[in-house]
């Protein structure tokens, strides 16, 4: 699966990222909408992003939240009804909600970022597979 | 017609151009009045939604102008209501899906409420009604369908469809979703055909399950709405609206709504699992909790405890069902109690030796079926609960009411010629499962348990020659409804919940045992007096909204307990802030700021539904009377069996018993007990506002804004100045 992953020693912190993230999905400069944030508190720098490990899929209501063909955790906008439970359950803080829509953003592994970053911080990388959820089990028939 | 198949008539249609909702609110009722087969749209104005809020307050409303001081449960003006309430629909915050049925009650003859999950409210809001009301009896069975996409409303004759609520709910799903992705936008409300020929039918109110790709149920279960609704001829209320989205409630403030929504679930995410873990095992885990504190009902409420209990606890239960599953049974409630087992089958009735799903049993379920009938086998209890839900029957009504009849059973007041052949001993899985296909079946001795208590002692005295004193001592009910599983006879200020909880004694008014017997928070009459006039109000407002009692206090933040002294915990003022919060941002009002805010909101409906009582001819201080057996030991059997705890508090009472009998102890400490009971009755009236009879006082409807013509007419009929 495709998940973005973060070299901290290797960032410069000025968060041009988070401000390619916004700008390649909302159409605008806003640190509140990007879905990476760079994080840094008493000289450790950390970056919140989505792992892809998919347990929000388990606690969608209605099957909104997927995983695509490679790997990604994805939110189906039609189906999603806004209830915010994959924020909330998210064990990283990845997923993310802004009030300016009802439906719930995470990285999705695109790449923008990866590719403006000057430092060479970011890069989107092939892990193996996440177990699969409880979710992707019933849907094979495995439950 | 779109939706009709061959053969359907239309007895009557409507339409309507769908109202958005504004903030909380579609600003309009409908009302289908079934002898007529007319359907008109009522509006809602700013004085009803400032007074009565929606929900409860708006189905008792609604209701206090449709009957006559006279109408029985039975008459055509007596209606059928349900409504969600402003915050009612919410996504974003768990427990925002409830609907509040009310009726005139067959059991109590007088008001009655009751809460139920499921789609069925915040649709129905969606396609544009803050509540539905229906009156009237049909002349043939109907189906009544809201369509709140294309604005239409229809009255269909149902002459074939089944009423068992396994199979209904699911046919109508296919019938009235036009691909499979809109099934979920469809939800009905059914009874069954226990509701028929019982006086504890229930509501069925159904969601499909994307997951399971099955309909599931929840229940409005107290007071026998069921009936009422059967007795209309109704076979179904069906509502279907597309387009759920996190602002369709069109908050005023979404960013707040969003900000404390996501807060939530992220405590419940972290929270549950080391508190009650409801999402691991809903209400189930109580049974242990109950069984541990001698609380739980054993052999109609006699005892509080078994050796046999554990056979009950959730870990007999979760085995049976399917996790990993987000089981809210509305959108975003993350609390997710609605647990189901998808593959059990049945060893008796319609369904022997098919495989079924059914929704999980709740806490009431398995005390009040389970130990309160000395069935301690798990497999019967989800038996039960298959069963209760498909014919649509109370399982706590039925629970209490065959308990009753076990006891009466092994006093020698039943026998097998009474009954039928049925040996109705304490525990005989076999013959309850039986009571319960007859009730159905409208067969034998089941229909006489389905009357309930209050009229089996009348039948078991005067058929009988019962004692009716003894009856009325056992009998677990209070003005005609039947008890909750919780054993209340250490805790007075439960007696008191119970007692003068407005519809009967139900615990979603206060639940106040360990606060109270355990944790003595409240010590004197006037501390039990505010929490008796604190709990009733605080959790009436969750009816006036829409909302679900659980996310209040069966999870807690981290520090709740750290943070502030055990009577202030007891509130959990955090989550008392969300839900300011949360009705701030939907309805706009910046009028409300503090808890206090809450309480005053529920007041007037909570009033007026007292008021109610006393006009159906009910409402004053006989009738918040309550059976002995759930204020303490009616036999010496049961005085024994905790004997040092009785003669001990006989000791600290300064009731010399020294050298008197069992029986006379028991005398004692019920004249002891009586005492204080009228006493707890004093302190609530009047913290309440009502008069030692228990009527409001005419300065405190002024003061909550219902003093309209009628009700000042009431209370001067009744001597109240």
């Amino acid at each position: 699966m495709k998940v973005l992953v973060f070299s901290p020693e290797l960032c410069d912190i000025q968060r041009g990222c988070e401000e390619t993230c916004s700008r390649t999905w909302f159409k605008e400069v806003n640190h509140e909408k990007s879905a990476i944030r760079i994080l840094s508190a008493e000289g450790k720098v950390t970056a919140s992003i989505c792992t892809q490990c998919g347990q929000c899929i388990d606690v969608c209501p209605t099957l909104a939240i997927q995983r695509d063909k490679r790997g990604v955790v994805r939110i189906n906008k039609d189906l999603c009804v806004g209830c915010l439970s994959c924020v909330g359950f998210c064990p990283y803080g990845a997923m993310r909600i802004h009030p300016d829509s009802t439906v719930p953003f995470k990285c999705v592994a695109c790449g923008s970022c990866v590719k403006t970053c000057p430092t060479g911080a970011l890069a989107v990388v092939d892990l193996p597979d996440a177990p699969l959820t409880a979710t992707e089990k019933r849907h094979r028939g495995e439950v | 017609m779109q939706h009709q198949c061959a053969g359907q008539r239309l007895l009557a249609e409507y339409r309507y151009e769908p109202p958005r909702v504004a903030r909380g609110y579609a600003n309009q009722t409908l009302y289908i009045d079934l002898s007529s087969n007319t359907i008109t749209a009522r509006p809602v104005d700013d004085q009803m939604k400032r007074t009565f809020i929606g929900g409860r307050g708006f189905g008792l409303w609604l209701l206090w102008q449709a009957v006559k001081d006279s109408t029985r449960w039975d008459d055509p003006e007596n209606e059928v209501i349900l409504a969600s309430g402003p915050i009612g629909g919410t996504t974003t915050y768990p427990g925002a899906g409830k609907s509040i049925a009310v009726s005139i009650s067959p059991l109590t003859g007088s008001v009655i409420d009751s809460n139920v999950g499921g789609y069925f409210g915040p649709l129905l809001k969606f396609a544009g009604w803050d509540a539905i009301e229906v009156q009237g009896i049909a002349s043939e069975e109907v189906i009544v369908f809201i369509d709140g996409n294309r604005g239409l409303v229809q009255i269909l004759a149902a002459p074939d469809e089944p009423t068992d609520s396994y199979v209904l709910p699911e046919q109508l799903v296919e019938r009235f979703a036009s691909s499979p992705e809109q099934r979920r936008a469809v939800s009905s409300v059914t009874a069954g055909p226990g509701a028929e020929h019982s006086l504890m039918g229930i509501l069925n109110v159904s969601f499909y399950d994307v997951r399971r790709q099955f309909v599931r149920l929840k229940q409005a279960g107290r007071g026998g709405i069921g009936t009422v609704f059967r007795h209309k001829r109704i076979k179904a209320l069906v509502v279907k609206y597309e387009g759920i989205k996190g602002d369709s409630n069109a908050p005023a403030d979404y960013a707040d709504l969003a900000a404390v929504g996501s807060k939530m679930h992220h405590e419940i995410c972290v929270q549950d699992p080391v508190m009650n873990d409801m999402r691991g095992g809903g209400t189930t885990m109580l049974t242990r909790l109950m069984n541990d504190f001698d609380l739980l009902p054993v052999h109609n409420f006699r005892f509080g405890s078994h050796q046999q209990a554990p056979r009950l606890y959730k870990s007999e239960f979760t085995p049976y069902f399917s996790l990993g599953i987000p089981d809210g049974c509305w959108y975003g409630c993350t609390l997710a109690c609605a647990r189901s087992v998808d593959q059990f089958t049945p060893r008796t009735g319609p369904y022997k030796d098919q495989v079924v799903h059914v929704d999980a049993p709740e806490y009431e379920t398995v005390a009040g079926i389970g130990s309160n009938c000395g069935i301690f086998d798990p497999h019967a209890v989800l038996e039960a609960n298959f069963y209760c839900d498909l014919y649509g029957l109370d399982t706590i009504s039925f629970g209490t009411s065959l308990a009753f009849a076990m006891e009466c059973y092994e006093a020698g007041i039943l026998n097998r010629e009474r009954t039928g052949g049925l040996e109705l001993h304490f525990g005989n899985a076999d013959a309850m499962l039986e009571i319960l296909h007859q009730i159905a079946a409208n067969e034998g001795f089941g229909p006489t348990v389905g009357l309930g208590v209050r009229q089996m002692k009348g039948i078991f005295a005067e058929k009988y020659g019962a004692d009716p004193q003894f009856l009325q001592d056992i009998g677990m009910e209070c003005k005609g409804l039947e008890y909750s599983e919780y054993v209340s006879k250490e805790s007075i200020a439960q007696q008191g919940g119970y007692g003068m909880a407005n519809k009967g004694p139900q615990h979603d008014e206060a639940w106040l045992i360990f606060m109270d017997a355990i944790n003595k928070q409240i010590p004197t009459f006037e501390d039990k007096a505010e929490a008796l006039h604190y709990f009733p109000m605080f959790r009436t407002w969750f009816g006036l909204n829409g909302l679900c009692k659980l996310p209040w206090n069966d999870v807690e933040p981290a520090d709740n307990k750290k943070k502030h002294p055990p009577r202030v915990a007891a509130r959990v003022p955090e989550h008392v802030d969300n839900y300011i919060r949360l009705f701030r941002a939907v309805t706009g009002r910046t009028d409300v700021n503090e808890p206090e805010d809450l309480i005053r909101m529920s007041e007037p409906a909570y009033n007026l539904q007292r008021l109610f009582n006393l006009r159906m001819g009910f409402g004053t201080r006989e009738h918040d009377a309550i059976p002995y057996r759930s204020m303490g030991p009616v036999t010496s059997e049961e005085y024994e069996s905790r004997a040092e705890r009785y003669d001990a508090q006989l000791k600290e009472a300064g009731i010399d018993a020294t050298g008197q009998t069992t029986a006379q102890k028991v005398q004692l400490l019920r004249q002891h007990r009586e005492q204080r009971y009228q006493q707890l009755v004093d302190a609530v009236y009047k913290r309440r506002g009502w008069t030692p009879e228990g009527i409001p006082t005419a300065e405190t409807v002024r003061r909550l804004g219902i003093d309209f013509p009628d009700v000042q007419d009431l209370l001067r009929r009744h001597g109240v100045r």
